[in-house]
């Protein structure tokens, strides 16, 4: 990969490339990846004890409380990045933060917040879904692909699914 | 006990994705699309009537449904299960039937904060 990469550079910009990765900071992968792993676990943690609060005083059965729960969550979410914390968060946890739904919520509302000076329909509207757009998109894509996979072999099987 | 299972499942998918930031540099976006695909296609793998993602979450409560692969699953279930009840153009109209509540919660939330909020300088 770096050959190809390197190939329609002149030795200079090789060269610099070279400086440029020798003074990147060395990120500590196993650190990144233990913080990483925290605070996703915390964060699903904390939608686990939502679930269970639901389906014991919201009347809500194992199968319904999912739905309000990543409501609540998201709710949490755009509170915190509206506040700036949900970013301090980020920093110290990585993909911890990102994962979960709540990362979603974030970056829709980050997204938004940031281009509001852009005008609100275009600023806010037209950028709200920069980051959370390709997952959508190819989200649909693959469940749709899933679909029509299911469809063919329950016709191949005649019918039975 | 689900507690623990929620715990260690949702830290092992988040590490997934840590992984695919430090390890394979994808961005963000990259790896949470990533995720959300290979969550849809784990829900297409339907044994004995329920898909190997239902599983995971019978088995680690949100720790598979908090996650952002479960959005992936969820797409699927909505596709699927209109499938079942309406024939092929279930296919479409079923794929956010599940999701709409996330979708929707967090883009309103989103609306109202960029209205209420100022960006900081």
């Amino acid at each position: 990969m770096s050959n190809k990469k390197t190939k329609n550079l002149t030795p200079i910009q090789q060269q610099y490339t070279a400086l440029a990765a020798s003074r990147e900071p060395k990120r500590s992968v196993v650190k990144n990846c233990l913080r990483a792993f925290v605070s996703g676990g915390l964060i699903c943690l904390l939608g686990e004890a939502i679930r269970q609060a639901l389906i014991a005083w919201g009347g809500f059965t194992a199968k319904t409380a999912g739905d309000p729960t990543v409501a609540i969550l998201i709710a949490l979410a755009v509170v915190l990045t509206a506040a700036g914390v949900y970013d301090k968060i980020g920093q110290w946890a990585g993909a911890g933060s990102a994962v979960p739904v709540t990362g979603f919520a974030n970056s829709l509302a980050s997204a938004a917040i940031e281009h509001r000076s852009e005008g609100i329909v275009l600023g806010v509207g037209g950028q709200m879904f920069r980051i959370a757009g390709p997952v959508i998109v190819f989200g649909t894509a693959a469940a749709f692909a899933v679909g029509i996979i299911h469809l063919i072999v329950r016709a191949l099987l005649g019918g039975a699914p | 006990m689900i507690f623990f299972w929620a715990f260690v499942v949702g830290g092992a998918i988040c590490l997934c994705g840590q992984l695919c930031y430090d390890v394979l540099r994808l961005s963000p976006a990259h790896t949470m699309t990533l995720l959300v695909v290979t969550g849809a296609l784990v829900d297409g793998i339907i044994i004995d009537g329920t898909s190997m993602y239902d599983r995971l979450i019978a088995f680690a409560g949100a720790g598979a449904s908090v996650p952002i692969t479960s959005f992936g699953s969820a797409l699927v279930h909505g596709a699927l299960s209109e499938l079942n009840t309406h024939g092929a153009i279930g296919v479409l109209t079923g794929i956010f039937e599940v999701t709409s509540a996330g979708i929707s919660a967090a883009l309103i939330f989103s609306l109202c904060a960029a209205l209420l909020v100022k960006p900081k300088a």
